[in-house]
Protein backbone atom coordinates (compact mmCIF):
# COMPACT_ATOMS: atom_id res chain seq x y z
CA UNK A 1 0.00 0.00 0.00
CA UNK A 2 1.42 2.97 -1.25
CA UNK A 3 -0.21 6.63 0.26
CA UNK A 4 0.54 9.99 -1.14
CA UNK A 5 -0.58 12.75 1.30
CA UNK A 6 -0.21 16.13 -0.25
CA UNK A 7 0.77 19.01 2.32
CA UNK A 8 -0.27 23.02 2.32
CA UNK A 9 0.58 25.81 4.46
CA UNK A 10 -2.36 28.18 5.29
CA UNK A 11 -2.47 31.18 7.31
CA UNK A 12 -3.11 30.65 10.81
CA UNK A 13 -6.78 32.32 11.36
CA UNK A 14 -5.66 33.00 14.89
CA UNK A 15 -3.55 36.00 13.43
CA UNK A 16 -4.83 38.76 11.55
CA UNK A 17 -4.94 37.99 8.01
CA UNK A 18 -4.46 41.26 6.01
CA UNK A 19 -5.57 42.72 2.80
CA UNK A 20 -2.30 43.63 0.97
CA UNK A 21 -1.99 47.01 -1.44
CA UNK A 22 -3.58 45.66 -4.53
CA UNK A 23 -6.83 44.79 -2.82
CA UNK A 24 -7.39 41.02 -4.19
CA UNK A 25 -5.03 39.36 -2.31
CA UNK A 26 -3.44 38.89 1.03
CA UNK A 27 -0.51 40.36 2.84
CA UNK A 28 1.43 36.91 2.29
CA UNK A 29 4.59 38.36 4.60
CA UNK A 30 2.58 39.49 7.80
CA UNK A 31 0.40 35.95 8.40
CA UNK A 32 2.04 33.12 10.06
CA UNK A 33 1.89 30.17 8.08
CA UNK A 34 0.63 26.40 9.41
CA UNK A 35 0.15 23.21 8.60
CA UNK A 36 -3.61 23.15 7.25
CA UNK A 37 -5.43 21.65 9.92
CA UNK A 38 -7.32 18.89 7.82
CA UNK A 39 -4.09 18.16 6.11
CA UNK A 40 -2.99 17.42 9.36
CA UNK A 41 -5.54 14.87 10.11
CA UNK A 42 -4.80 13.42 6.45
CA UNK A 43 -1.43 12.81 7.31
CA UNK A 44 -2.44 11.09 10.61
CA UNK A 45 -4.80 9.14 8.41
CA UNK A 46 -1.87 7.97 6.29
CA UNK A 47 0.49 6.85 9.07
CA UNK A 48 -2.63 5.02 10.63
CA UNK A 49 -3.17 2.96 7.74
CA UNK A 50 0.43 1.91 7.59
CA UNK A 51 0.90 1.42 11.33
CA UNK A 52 -2.27 -0.97 10.85
CA UNK A 53 -1.81 -3.01 6.97
CA UNK A 54 1.55 -1.91 6.35
CA UNK A 55 2.94 0.11 3.44
CA UNK A 56 4.72 3.46 2.85
CA UNK A 57 3.67 7.01 3.03
CA UNK A 58 4.95 9.78 0.52
CA UNK A 59 4.35 13.42 1.93
CA UNK A 60 4.33 16.07 -1.02
CA UNK A 61 4.23 19.82 -0.98
CA UNK A 62 4.61 22.21 -3.93
CA UNK A 63 7.58 23.90 -3.52
CA UNK A 64 8.05 27.59 -1.65
CA UNK A 65 8.72 29.69 1.46
CA UNK A 66 8.91 27.02 4.38
CA UNK A 67 8.46 23.42 2.66
CA UNK A 68 10.95 21.73 4.04
CA UNK A 69 10.23 22.70 7.17
CA UNK A 70 7.21 21.39 6.64
CA UNK A 71 8.16 18.13 4.90
CA UNK A 72 10.79 17.30 7.74
CA UNK A 73 8.02 17.34 9.79
CA UNK A 74 5.68 14.92 8.40
CA UNK A 75 8.78 12.91 8.04
CA UNK A 76 8.80 13.34 12.01
CA UNK A 77 5.27 12.43 11.93
CA UNK A 78 5.57 8.84 10.36
CA UNK A 79 5.84 9.57 6.40
CA UNK A 80 8.47 7.72 4.80
CA UNK A 81 9.69 9.84 1.99
CA UNK A 82 9.03 13.61 1.64
CA UNK A 83 9.28 15.29 -2.03
CA UNK A 84 8.71 19.05 -3.10
CA UNK A 85 7.11 19.83 -6.59
CA UNK A 86 8.66 22.46 -8.09
CA UNK A 87 6.85 25.45 -9.67
CA UNK A 88 7.69 28.36 -11.72
CA UNK A 89 4.91 30.37 -11.13
CA UNK A 90 2.92 30.82 -7.66
CA UNK A 91 0.37 28.56 -7.15
CA UNK A 92 -2.64 28.74 -4.94
CA UNK A 93 -5.16 27.04 -5.74
CA UNK A 94 -6.73 23.88 -6.72
CA UNK A 95 -7.01 23.57 -10.43
CA UNK A 96 -3.38 25.16 -10.87
CA UNK A 97 -1.91 22.91 -8.01
CA UNK A 98 -3.56 20.07 -9.67
CA UNK A 99 -2.26 20.73 -12.77
CA UNK A 100 1.44 20.36 -11.19
CA UNK A 101 0.27 17.77 -9.03
CA UNK A 102 -0.90 15.20 -11.74
CA UNK A 103 1.61 14.28 -13.92
CA UNK A 104 3.56 13.89 -10.68
CA UNK A 105 1.06 11.46 -9.27
CA UNK A 106 0.56 9.63 -12.79
CA UNK A 107 4.09 8.42 -12.93
CA UNK A 108 4.48 7.76 -8.75
CA UNK A 109 1.23 5.48 -9.53
CA UNK A 110 0.32 5.54 -5.32
CA UNK A 111 -2.44 2.78 -4.64
CA UNK A 112 -4.42 6.40 -2.25
CA UNK A 113 -3.95 9.55 -2.23
CA UNK A 114 -4.72 11.65 0.62
CA UNK A 115 -5.62 15.65 0.71
CA UNK A 116 -7.40 17.96 3.61
CA UNK A 117 -10.90 18.05 2.68
CA UNK A 118 -10.41 21.95 2.02
CA UNK A 119 -8.03 24.22 2.56
CA UNK A 120 -9.97 28.11 3.86
CA UNK A 121 -7.77 30.09 1.65
CA UNK A 122 -8.49 28.35 -1.87
CA UNK A 123 -11.73 29.69 -3.76
CA UNK A 124 -11.35 27.36 -6.80
CA UNK A 125 -12.43 24.29 -5.98
CA UNK A 126 -10.84 21.65 -4.18
CA UNK A 127 -7.97 19.80 -5.12
CA UNK A 128 -9.03 16.06 -4.55
CA UNK A 129 -11.91 16.26 -6.91
CA UNK A 130 -9.97 17.85 -9.34
CA UNK A 131 -6.94 15.67 -9.43
CA UNK A 132 -9.00 12.44 -9.19
CA UNK A 133 -11.30 13.86 -12.14
CA UNK A 134 -7.63 14.15 -14.00
CA UNK A 135 -6.37 11.13 -13.29
CA UNK A 136 -9.73 9.25 -13.82
CA UNK A 137 -9.77 7.52 -9.99
CA UNK A 138 -12.79 7.67 -7.68
CA UNK A 139 -13.14 10.32 -5.02
CA UNK A 140 -14.68 10.58 -1.68
CA UNK A 141 -14.24 13.59 0.08
CA UNK A 142 -16.00 15.20 3.82
CA UNK A 143 -13.94 11.54 5.03
CA UNK A 144 -13.53 10.84 8.54
CA UNK A 145 -12.05 7.46 9.29
CA UNK A 146 -10.15 5.16 6.73
CA UNK A 147 -9.96 1.69 6.49
CA UNK A 148 -8.34 -0.76 4.43
CA UNK A 149 -10.24 -3.84 3.36
CA UNK A 150 -7.97 -5.83 -0.41
CA UNK A 151 -8.04 -3.71 -3.40
CA UNK A 152 -11.07 -1.03 -1.76
CA UNK A 153 -11.02 1.08 1.28
CA UNK A 154 -13.51 1.44 2.93
CA UNK A 155 -14.62 5.04 4.15
CA UNK A 156 -16.81 7.37 6.39
CA UNK A 157 -18.43 10.21 5.03
CA UNK A 158 -20.51 12.62 6.43
CA UNK A 159 -23.19 14.55 5.70
CA UNK A 160 -25.13 17.36 7.36
CA UNK A 161 -27.46 16.25 11.19
CA UNK A 162 -24.70 14.00 12.33
CA UNK A 163 -25.98 11.71 8.96
CA UNK A 164 -23.01 9.22 7.76
CA UNK A 165 -22.51 6.54 5.13
CA UNK A 166 -19.77 3.63 4.56
CA UNK A 167 -18.76 4.17 1.20
CA UNK A 168 -16.35 1.33 -0.46
CA UNK A 169 -13.69 2.64 -3.29
CA UNK A 170 -11.75 0.77 -5.11
CA UNK A 171 -7.96 1.60 -5.29
CA UNK A 172 -6.65 3.67 -6.70
CA UNK A 173 -8.11 6.48 -5.47
CA UNK A 174 -8.22 9.99 -4.08
CA UNK A 175 -9.89 11.21 -0.36
CA UNK A 176 -10.56 14.86 1.00
CA UNK A 177 -10.01 14.28 4.87
CA UNK A 178 -11.82 15.68 7.34
CA UNK A 179 -10.63 13.96 10.16
CA UNK A 180 -8.55 11.20 11.13
CA UNK A 181 -9.87 8.21 13.08
CA UNK A 182 -8.06 9.39 15.99
CA UNK A 183 -6.50 13.44 16.79
CA UNK A 184 -3.32 13.83 15.13
CA UNK A 185 -0.32 12.64 17.73
CA UNK A 186 2.48 14.85 18.69
CA UNK A 187 6.16 14.78 17.78
CA UNK A 188 8.66 15.70 20.45
CA UNK A 189 10.84 18.39 18.63
CA UNK A 190 14.03 16.13 19.45
CA UNK A 191 12.95 13.77 16.80
CA UNK A 192 11.95 16.60 14.59
CA UNK A 193 15.70 17.53 15.24
CA UNK A 194 17.21 14.27 14.30
CA UNK A 195 14.73 13.92 11.10
CA UNK A 196 16.45 17.12 10.25
CA UNK A 197 19.91 16.28 11.04
CA UNK A 198 19.52 12.68 8.68
CA UNK A 199 16.79 13.09 6.37
CA UNK A 200 16.36 14.26 2.70
CA UNK A 201 13.42 15.35 0.57
CA UNK A 202 13.02 14.76 -2.69
CA UNK A 203 12.38 16.51 -5.84
CA UNK A 204 9.53 16.26 -8.71
CA UNK A 205 10.87 16.88 -11.73
CA UNK A 206 9.37 20.72 -12.67
CA UNK A 207 5.50 20.84 -13.66
CA UNK A 208 4.34 22.18 -16.99
CA UNK A 209 2.58 25.50 -17.74
CA UNK A 210 -0.01 26.54 -15.48
CA UNK A 211 -3.84 26.35 -17.22
CA UNK A 212 -5.64 30.09 -16.51
CA UNK A 213 -8.32 29.80 -13.80
CA UNK A 214 -11.02 31.27 -15.89
CA UNK A 215 -12.14 33.67 -12.90
CA UNK A 216 -10.28 36.48 -11.40
CA UNK A 217 -10.84 38.08 -7.87
CA UNK A 218 -11.04 41.32 -8.31
CA UNK A 219 -11.51 42.57 -4.34
CA UNK A 220 -10.58 40.93 -1.07
CA UNK A 221 -11.77 42.47 1.94
CA UNK A 222 -13.72 42.02 5.32
CA UNK A 223 -17.12 41.61 5.49
CA UNK A 224 -19.48 44.44 5.72
CA UNK A 225 -20.37 44.83 9.25
CA UNK A 226 -23.74 43.90 9.70
CA UNK A 227 -25.29 45.44 13.03
CA UNK A 228 -22.75 43.34 14.61
CA UNK A 229 -22.40 42.59 18.45
CA UNK A 230 -23.33 44.87 21.20
CA UNK A 231 -19.83 44.43 22.97
CA UNK A 232 -20.21 44.39 26.75
CA UNK A 233 -16.43 45.56 28.25
CA UNK A 234 -15.47 45.85 31.83
CA UNK A 235 -14.10 43.80 34.43
CA UNK A 236 -15.23 40.08 34.25
CA UNK A 237 -17.84 40.42 36.92
CA UNK A 238 -19.23 43.10 35.55
CA UNK A 239 -19.92 41.75 32.77
CA UNK A 240 -21.30 38.98 33.57
CA UNK A 241 -23.71 40.85 35.01
CA UNK A 242 -24.61 42.46 32.21
CA UNK A 243 -24.86 39.21 30.41
CA UNK A 244 -26.99 37.93 33.12
CA UNK A 245 -29.23 40.94 32.97
CA UNK A 246 -29.91 40.60 29.11
CA UNK A 247 -31.09 37.01 29.93
CA UNK A 248 -33.11 37.75 32.62
CA UNK A 249 -35.16 40.74 31.04
CA UNK A 250 -35.46 38.19 27.50
CA UNK A 251 -36.74 35.54 30.35
CA UNK A 252 -34.24 33.31 29.58
CA UNK A 253 -33.13 32.55 33.08
CA UNK A 254 -34.61 30.01 35.46
CA UNK A 255 -36.27 26.49 34.45
CA UNK B 1 -29.20 27.77 -24.61
CA UNK B 2 -30.08 26.50 -21.18
CA UNK B 3 -30.04 29.26 -18.63
CA UNK B 4 -28.76 28.00 -14.67
CA UNK B 5 -28.54 23.83 -13.90
CA UNK B 6 -29.52 23.52 -10.21
CA UNK B 7 -27.59 20.19 -8.80
CA UNK B 8 -30.86 18.85 -6.45
CA UNK B 9 -29.85 17.39 -3.14
CA UNK B 10 -31.81 14.91 -0.73
CA UNK B 11 -32.40 14.73 2.88
CA UNK B 12 -34.42 11.66 4.14
CA UNK B 13 -35.87 11.40 1.26
CA UNK B 14 -36.97 15.15 0.30
CA UNK B 15 -35.71 17.72 -1.60
CA UNK B 16 -32.89 19.36 0.89
CA UNK B 17 -33.68 23.16 1.84
CA UNK B 18 -30.39 24.14 0.06
CA UNK B 19 -31.51 22.90 -3.31
CA UNK B 20 -34.95 25.82 -3.12
CA UNK B 21 -32.53 28.24 -2.14
CA UNK B 22 -30.43 27.37 -5.22
CA UNK B 23 -33.62 27.59 -7.41
CA UNK B 24 -34.59 30.86 -6.04
CA UNK B 25 -31.34 32.08 -6.63
CA UNK B 26 -31.17 30.29 -10.48
CA UNK B 27 -34.77 32.29 -10.76
CA UNK B 28 -32.54 35.67 -10.58
CA UNK B 29 -29.85 34.56 -12.52
CA UNK B 30 -32.15 33.45 -15.83
CA UNK B 31 -33.31 37.04 -15.39
CA UNK B 32 -30.44 38.09 -16.76
CA UNK B 33 -28.49 35.44 -18.65
CA UNK B 34 -31.64 33.81 -20.05
CA UNK B 35 -32.89 30.39 -20.56
CA UNK B 36 -34.62 28.46 -18.03
CA UNK B 37 -34.02 27.34 -14.25
CA UNK B 38 -33.24 23.70 -14.56
CA UNK B 39 -33.26 21.30 -12.03
CA UNK B 40 -31.43 17.99 -12.14
CA UNK B 41 -32.41 14.91 -10.30
CA UNK B 42 -30.41 11.88 -10.02
CA UNK B 43 -32.57 9.07 -8.09
CA UNK B 44 -33.43 5.28 -8.34
CA UNK B 45 -37.05 6.65 -8.09
CA UNK B 46 -37.24 10.47 -9.05
CA UNK B 47 -41.08 11.05 -9.26
CA UNK B 48 -41.51 12.11 -5.57
CA UNK B 49 -38.78 14.51 -6.08
CA UNK B 50 -39.66 15.99 -8.94
CA UNK B 51 -43.13 16.48 -7.57
CA UNK B 52 -41.72 19.09 -4.69
CA UNK B 53 -39.81 20.89 -8.31
CA UNK B 54 -42.47 23.31 -9.16
CA UNK B 55 -40.21 26.23 -8.95
CA UNK B 56 -37.91 24.47 -12.12
CA UNK B 57 -39.06 25.55 -15.56
CA UNK B 58 -37.45 22.34 -16.78
CA UNK B 59 -37.06 19.19 -14.46
CA UNK B 60 -34.51 16.84 -15.85
CA UNK B 61 -34.60 13.46 -14.29
CA UNK B 62 -32.73 10.13 -14.51
CA UNK B 63 -33.49 6.92 -13.40
CA UNK B 64 -30.95 4.42 -12.32
CA UNK B 65 -30.87 1.57 -9.31
CA UNK B 66 -27.26 2.86 -9.49
CA UNK B 67 -28.72 5.99 -7.87
CA UNK B 68 -30.42 4.55 -5.10
CA UNK B 69 -28.23 6.01 -2.47
CA UNK B 70 -25.63 9.20 -2.83
CA UNK B 71 -22.26 8.47 -3.85
CA UNK B 72 -19.99 11.22 -5.28
CA UNK B 73 -19.00 8.90 -8.42
CA UNK B 74 -22.27 8.20 -9.78
CA UNK B 75 -23.59 11.62 -8.87
CA UNK B 76 -20.58 13.20 -10.60
CA UNK B 77 -21.36 10.80 -13.71
CA UNK B 78 -24.91 12.19 -13.60
CA UNK B 79 -24.35 15.62 -13.52
CA UNK B 80 -21.22 15.65 -16.15
CA UNK B 81 -23.70 13.97 -18.17
CA UNK B 82 -26.44 16.95 -17.55
CA UNK B 83 -23.90 19.57 -17.86
CA UNK B 84 -22.40 18.34 -21.66
CA UNK B 85 -26.16 17.58 -22.76
CA UNK B 86 -28.08 21.29 -21.57
CA UNK B 87 -25.05 23.81 -21.76
CA UNK B 88 -25.95 25.90 -18.85
CA UNK B 89 -24.58 29.20 -18.64
CA UNK B 90 -24.42 28.47 -14.69
CA UNK B 91 -24.43 25.25 -12.37
CA UNK B 92 -25.26 25.89 -9.23
CA UNK B 93 -24.01 22.86 -6.15
CA UNK B 94 -24.88 23.72 -2.33
CA UNK B 95 -21.61 23.88 -0.67
CA UNK B 96 -22.74 20.64 1.20
CA UNK B 97 -20.69 17.45 1.84
CA UNK B 98 -21.58 16.82 -2.02
CA UNK B 99 -21.33 20.09 -3.33
CA UNK B 100 -17.80 19.61 -1.77
CA UNK B 101 -17.33 16.33 -3.90
CA UNK B 102 -19.01 17.42 -7.33
CA UNK B 103 -18.06 21.22 -8.11
CA UNK B 104 -14.98 20.97 -8.90
CA UNK B 105 -14.91 17.69 -10.37
CA UNK B 106 -17.51 17.92 -12.54
CA UNK B 107 -16.30 21.43 -13.67
CA UNK B 108 -12.84 19.72 -14.47
CA UNK B 109 -14.63 17.56 -16.48
CA UNK B 110 -16.63 19.82 -18.60
CA UNK B 111 -13.96 22.40 -18.88
CA UNK B 112 -15.45 25.33 -16.69
CA UNK B 113 -14.38 27.14 -13.76
CA UNK B 114 -15.61 27.06 -10.61
CA UNK B 115 -15.80 29.07 -7.61
CA UNK B 116 -16.84 28.08 -4.56
CA UNK B 117 -18.04 29.22 -0.74
CA UNK B 118 -20.29 31.61 -2.64
CA UNK B 119 -22.43 33.55 -0.49
CA UNK B 120 -23.39 36.04 -2.94
CA UNK B 121 -24.34 35.97 -7.00
CA UNK B 122 -24.98 37.80 -9.34
CA UNK B 123 -25.14 38.71 -13.05
CA UNK B 124 -23.31 42.24 -14.16
CA UNK B 125 -22.29 43.00 -17.96
CA UNK B 126 -22.75 39.51 -18.89
CA UNK B 127 -19.80 38.04 -16.17
CA UNK B 128 -20.91 36.44 -13.18
CA UNK B 129 -19.91 37.93 -10.00
CA UNK B 130 -19.33 35.97 -6.92
CA UNK B 131 -19.00 36.80 -3.31
CA UNK B 132 -17.51 33.93 -1.08
CA UNK B 133 -16.25 33.71 2.22
CA UNK B 134 -12.19 32.85 2.84
CA UNK B 135 -10.33 32.32 5.34
CA UNK B 136 -13.05 31.04 7.87
CA UNK B 137 -14.70 34.12 7.32
CA UNK B 138 -12.67 36.92 8.19
CA UNK B 139 -12.35 37.81 4.83
CA UNK B 140 -14.76 37.92 1.64
CA UNK B 141 -13.02 37.70 -1.77
CA UNK B 142 -14.79 39.00 -5.08
CA UNK B 143 -14.71 36.88 -8.26
CA UNK B 144 -15.42 37.94 -11.78
CA UNK B 145 -16.38 35.02 -13.87
CA UNK B 146 -17.22 34.26 -17.66
CA UNK B 147 -20.05 31.70 -18.19
CA UNK B 148 -20.21 29.06 -18.16
CA UNK B 149 -18.68 28.43 -14.82
CA UNK B 150 -20.04 26.53 -12.12
CA UNK B 151 -20.71 27.94 -8.41
CA UNK B 152 -20.81 26.02 -5.34
CA UNK B 153 -22.93 27.73 -2.61
CA UNK B 154 -23.58 28.00 1.04
CA UNK B 155 -26.34 27.25 2.38
CA UNK B 156 -28.68 29.90 3.96
CA UNK B 157 -27.46 32.48 1.72
CA UNK B 158 -30.40 32.98 -0.10
CA UNK B 159 -34.03 32.62 0.56
CA UNK B 160 -35.80 29.28 0.12
CA UNK B 161 -39.51 30.48 -0.61
CA UNK B 162 -38.26 31.75 -4.13
CA UNK B 163 -37.45 28.64 -4.90
CA UNK B 164 -40.63 26.99 -4.08
CA UNK B 165 -42.90 27.69 -7.10
CA UNK B 166 -43.04 29.93 -10.57
CA UNK B 167 -41.25 27.48 -12.82
CA UNK B 168 -43.15 25.90 -16.35
CA UNK B 169 -42.83 22.49 -14.80
CA UNK B 170 -41.40 20.43 -18.24
CA UNK B 171 -40.31 17.35 -18.04
CA UNK B 172 -36.74 16.02 -19.37
CA UNK B 173 -35.89 12.07 -18.71
CA UNK B 174 -32.24 11.72 -19.69
CA UNK B 175 -30.57 8.72 -19.94
CA UNK B 176 -28.57 7.54 -17.28
CA UNK B 177 -24.77 7.62 -18.16
CA UNK B 178 -22.63 4.60 -19.41
CA UNK B 179 -20.36 5.07 -16.25
CA UNK B 180 -23.05 3.91 -13.94
CA UNK B 181 -22.15 0.27 -15.14
CA UNK B 182 -19.09 0.70 -13.91
CA UNK B 183 -18.75 2.42 -10.48
CA UNK B 184 -15.40 1.72 -8.51
CA UNK B 185 -17.71 3.34 -5.44
CA UNK B 186 -20.40 1.32 -3.83
CA UNK B 187 -22.41 2.12 -0.54
CA UNK B 188 -21.80 -0.17 2.22
CA UNK B 189 -24.70 1.46 5.20
CA UNK B 190 -25.65 4.89 6.91
CA UNK B 191 -26.25 5.46 9.83
CA UNK B 192 -27.50 8.59 11.84
CA UNK B 193 -25.20 9.24 14.32
CA UNK B 194 -25.20 8.64 18.19
CA UNK B 195 -27.56 6.44 20.49
CA UNK B 196 -30.30 9.64 20.56
CA UNK B 197 -28.92 9.34 24.44
CA UNK B 198 -28.17 13.27 23.78
CA UNK B 199 -30.00 15.40 21.55
CA UNK B 200 -28.91 18.92 21.43
CA UNK B 201 -31.60 19.90 18.71
CA UNK B 202 -34.21 20.23 21.07
CA UNK B 203 -32.52 22.45 24.03
CA UNK B 204 -33.38 26.03 24.49
CA UNK B 205 -30.45 26.86 25.85
CA UNK B 206 -27.18 25.64 24.59
CA UNK B 207 -23.55 26.95 25.58
CA UNK B 208 -21.61 25.95 23.07
CA UNK B 209 -17.48 25.70 23.28
CA UNK B 210 -14.59 25.75 21.18
CA UNK B 211 -11.34 26.03 20.70
CA UNK B 212 -10.61 28.14 22.59
CA UNK B 213 -11.86 26.40 25.28
CA UNK B 214 -7.83 25.25 24.97
CA UNK B 215 -7.92 21.17 26.25
CA UNK B 216 -10.47 18.18 27.53
CA UNK B 217 -9.54 19.70 31.23
CA UNK B 218 -10.85 22.91 30.90
CA UNK B 219 -14.29 21.54 29.86
CA UNK B 220 -15.69 21.60 33.02
CA UNK B 221 -15.37 25.16 33.20
CA UNK B 222 -18.07 25.43 30.82
CA UNK B 223 -19.87 22.45 31.89
CA UNK B 224 -20.47 24.57 35.12
CA UNK B 225 -21.70 27.22 33.76
CA UNK B 226 -23.89 25.48 31.09
CA UNK B 227 -25.71 23.56 34.15
CA UNK B 228 -26.02 26.75 35.88
CA UNK B 229 -27.57 28.41 33.03
CA UNK B 230 -29.96 25.29 32.69
CA UNK B 231 -28.25 24.82 29.30
CA UNK B 232 -26.89 21.71 27.05
CA UNK B 233 -23.68 21.53 25.88
CA UNK B 234 -22.62 22.13 22.47
CA UNK B 235 -19.11 22.10 20.52
CA UNK B 236 -17.60 23.32 17.44
CA UNK B 237 -15.62 20.59 15.29
CA UNK B 238 -12.16 20.91 16.46
CA UNK B 239 -13.42 19.97 20.01
CA UNK B 240 -15.21 16.78 18.82
CA UNK B 241 -12.48 15.84 16.53
CA UNK B 242 -9.78 16.37 19.71
CA UNK B 243 -11.86 13.77 21.40
CA UNK B 244 -12.80 16.33 24.30
CA UNK B 245 -16.85 16.11 23.80
CA UNK B 246 -18.83 13.72 21.36
CA UNK B 247 -19.48 13.99 18.25
CA UNK B 248 -23.76 13.95 19.30
CA UNK B 249 -22.59 17.66 20.55
CA UNK B 250 -21.17 18.94 17.56
CA UNK B 251 -22.90 22.17 16.12
CA UNK B 252 -22.26 23.13 12.10
CA UNK B 253 -22.57 22.00 8.71
CA UNK B 254 -21.07 18.08 9.61
CA UNK B 255 -22.87 18.09 12.93
CA UNK B 256 -26.34 19.28 14.35
CA UNK B 257 -28.40 22.26 12.54
CA UNK B 258 -29.79 23.96 16.16
CA UNK B 259 -32.42 26.95 16.60
CA UNK B 260 -32.54 27.36 20.41
CA UNK B 261 -33.65 30.89 22.57
CA UNK B 262 -30.10 31.06 23.73
CA UNK B 263 -26.67 30.11 21.97
CA UNK B 264 -23.91 31.01 23.95
CA UNK B 265 -20.67 30.55 21.71
CA UNK B 266 -17.62 30.24 23.91
CA UNK B 267 -14.13 30.51 21.86
CA UNK B 268 -15.45 29.79 18.78
CA UNK B 269 -14.24 31.60 16.35
CA UNK B 270 -17.76 31.50 13.93
CA UNK B 271 -16.54 29.78 10.57
CA UNK B 272 -18.86 29.38 8.35
CA UNK B 273 -19.18 26.02 8.53
CA UNK B 274 -20.19 26.48 12.31
CA UNK B 275 -22.09 29.46 11.24
CA UNK B 276 -24.62 27.11 8.88
CA UNK B 277 -25.56 25.33 11.91
CA UNK B 278 -26.59 27.85 14.37
CA UNK B 279 -27.37 31.18 12.88
CA UNK B 280 -30.54 30.41 13.91
CA UNK B 281 -30.70 30.81 17.30
CA UNK B 282 -32.94 33.20 18.92
CA UNK B 283 -29.88 35.24 20.85
CA UNK B 284 -26.74 34.46 20.16
CA UNK B 285 -23.73 35.81 22.72
CA UNK B 286 -20.32 35.23 21.95
CA UNK B 287 -17.24 35.14 24.06
CA UNK B 288 -13.89 35.51 22.47
CA UNK B 289 -10.63 37.32 22.93
CA UNK B 290 -10.31 38.56 18.83
CA UNK B 291 -12.49 40.98 18.38
CA UNK B 292 -12.28 40.36 14.41
CA UNK B 293 -13.84 36.91 15.04
CA UNK B 294 -16.46 36.00 12.30
CA UNK B 295 -19.00 35.21 15.40
CA UNK B 296 -19.13 39.08 16.70
CA UNK B 297 -21.07 39.40 12.92
CA UNK B 298 -23.95 37.24 13.86
CA UNK B 299 -24.03 37.68 17.46
CA UNK B 300 -26.41 40.29 19.45
CA UNK B 301 -24.03 40.80 21.99
CA UNK B 302 -20.48 39.98 22.53
CA UNK B 303 -17.34 40.59 24.70
CA UNK B 304 -13.24 39.71 23.93
CA UNK B 305 -13.15 38.96 27.58
CA UNK B 306 -11.20 35.70 28.71
CA UNK B 307 -13.47 32.81 28.80
CA UNK B 308 -11.55 31.28 31.74
CA UNK B 309 -12.59 34.86 33.72
CA UNK B 310 -15.94 35.22 32.77
CA UNK B 311 -17.11 31.65 32.69
CA UNK B 312 -16.16 31.58 36.81
CA UNK B 313 -18.29 34.80 36.87
CA UNK B 314 -20.86 33.92 35.03
CA UNK B 315 -21.18 30.29 37.13
CA UNK B 316 -20.41 32.38 40.45
CA UNK B 317 -23.36 34.88 39.93
CA UNK B 318 -26.12 31.94 38.69
CA UNK B 319 -25.17 30.06 41.65
CA UNK B 320 -25.98 33.48 44.26
CA UNK B 321 -28.96 34.30 42.44
CA UNK B 322 -29.84 30.82 43.43
C1 LIG C 1 -16.69 20.15 5.25
C2 LIG C 1 -16.50 20.81 6.55
C3 LIG C 1 -17.42 20.65 7.55
C4 LIG C 1 -17.26 21.28 8.78
N1 LIG C 1 -18.21 21.11 9.72
C5 LIG C 1 -18.12 21.80 10.88
C6 LIG C 1 -19.14 21.68 11.88
O1 LIG C 1 -20.12 20.93 11.74
N2 LIG C 1 -19.00 22.41 13.01
C7 LIG C 1 -17.93 23.24 13.24
O2 LIG C 1 -17.87 23.87 14.29
N3 LIG C 1 -16.94 23.33 12.33
C8 LIG C 1 -17.00 22.63 11.16
N4 LIG C 1 -15.99 22.72 10.26
C9 LIG C 1 -14.73 23.38 10.67
C10 LIG C 1 -14.73 24.89 10.54
O3 LIG C 1 -14.24 25.23 9.27
C11 LIG C 1 -13.77 25.51 11.58
O4 LIG C 1 -12.50 24.95 11.45
C12 LIG C 1 -14.24 25.34 13.02
O5 LIG C 1 -15.60 25.71 13.14
C13 LIG C 1 -13.40 26.14 13.96
O6 LIG C 1 -13.75 25.84 15.29
P1 LIG C 1 -13.47 26.85 16.47
O7 LIG C 1 -14.18 28.12 16.22
O8 LIG C 1 -13.76 26.14 17.74
O9 LIG C 1 -11.90 27.02 16.43
P2 LIG C 1 -11.02 28.26 15.99
O10 LIG C 1 -11.42 28.74 14.65
O11 LIG C 1 -9.63 27.85 16.21
O12 LIG C 1 -11.43 29.42 17.01
C14 LIG C 1 -11.10 29.43 18.35
C15 LIG C 1 -11.49 30.79 18.88
O13 LIG C 1 -11.30 30.84 20.29
C16 LIG C 1 -10.89 32.14 20.65
N5 LIG C 1 -10.21 32.05 21.94
C17 LIG C 1 -9.02 31.48 22.20
N6 LIG C 1 -8.74 31.55 23.51
C18 LIG C 1 -9.79 32.17 24.11
C19 LIG C 1 -10.08 32.54 25.45
N7 LIG C 1 -9.24 32.24 26.46
N8 LIG C 1 -11.25 33.19 25.71
C20 LIG C 1 -12.12 33.47 24.70
N9 LIG C 1 -11.88 33.15 23.41
C21 LIG C 1 -10.73 32.50 23.11
C22 LIG C 1 -9.98 32.57 19.51
O14 LIG C 1 -9.93 33.97 19.41
C23 LIG C 1 -10.66 31.92 18.30
O15 LIG C 1 -11.53 32.83 17.62
C24 LIG C 1 -16.12 22.08 9.03
C25 LIG C 1 -15.18 22.23 8.02
C26 LIG C 1 -15.35 21.62 6.80
C27 LIG C 1 -14.33 21.81 5.77
N1 LIG D 1 -0.75 24.54 -2.91
C1 LIG D 1 -0.98 23.33 -2.39
N2 LIG D 1 0.05 22.54 -2.08
C2 LIG D 1 -0.18 21.32 -1.56
N3 LIG D 1 -1.38 20.82 -1.30
C3 LIG D 1 -2.44 21.54 -1.60
C4 LIG D 1 -2.32 22.83 -2.17
N4 LIG D 1 -3.56 23.30 -2.35
C5 LIG D 1 -4.40 22.36 -1.90
N5 LIG D 1 -3.74 21.30 -1.43
C6 LIG D 1 -4.31 20.08 -0.84
O1 LIG D 1 -5.68 20.02 -1.17
C7 LIG D 1 -6.47 20.11 0.00
C8 LIG D 1 -7.73 20.86 -0.26
O2 LIG D 1 -7.42 22.18 -0.55
P1 LIG D 1 -8.30 23.03 -1.53
O3 LIG D 1 -8.84 22.07 -2.50
O4 LIG D 1 -7.37 23.99 -2.12
O5 LIG D 1 -9.37 23.65 -0.69
C9 LIG D 1 -5.56 20.73 1.04
O6 LIG D 1 -6.02 20.39 2.31
C10 LIG D 1 -4.25 20.08 0.66
O7 LIG D 1 -4.21 18.73 1.09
Amino acid sequence: MHIAVILKQVPDLVEEVEVDASGAGIDRDSVKWKLNEFDDHALEQAVLIKESTGGEVTALALDGDGVDQLLYAALARGADRALKVPTSDERTDAPRIAAALAPVLREMAPDLVLTGVQAADDLHGQLGPILATSLDWPHVSVVSGVEVSGAAVQVQQEYSGGRMATLEVQLPAVLGVQAATRPPRYVPISRLRQIMASAQIGEAAAAGEAAALGSTVTRLAPPAQGAGAQMWEGKPEEIAQQLLDVLRERGLLGA
Amino acid sequence: MAGVLVYIETDKDRVAPISFELLGLARQLTEQLGGSVEALVAAADPEPLVAELAGADVVVSVQSPALAAYTPEAHQAVLVEAIRSREPQAVLVGYTSAGLDLAAGSATATDRPVVGYCVGLAVDQGELVADSQLYGGKLVATTRTRPPAVFSVVSGSFPEAAGRSGGRGERVVMDPPDALNHLRTRLVGTSSGGDGAIDITKAERIVSVGRGIGGPDNIEVAEEFAAALGAELGASRPVVDSGWLPKERQVGKSGMTVKPKLYVAVGISGAPEHLEGMQGAGLIIAINTDPNAPIFQVAGYGTTCDLFDLLPALSEQLKAAG
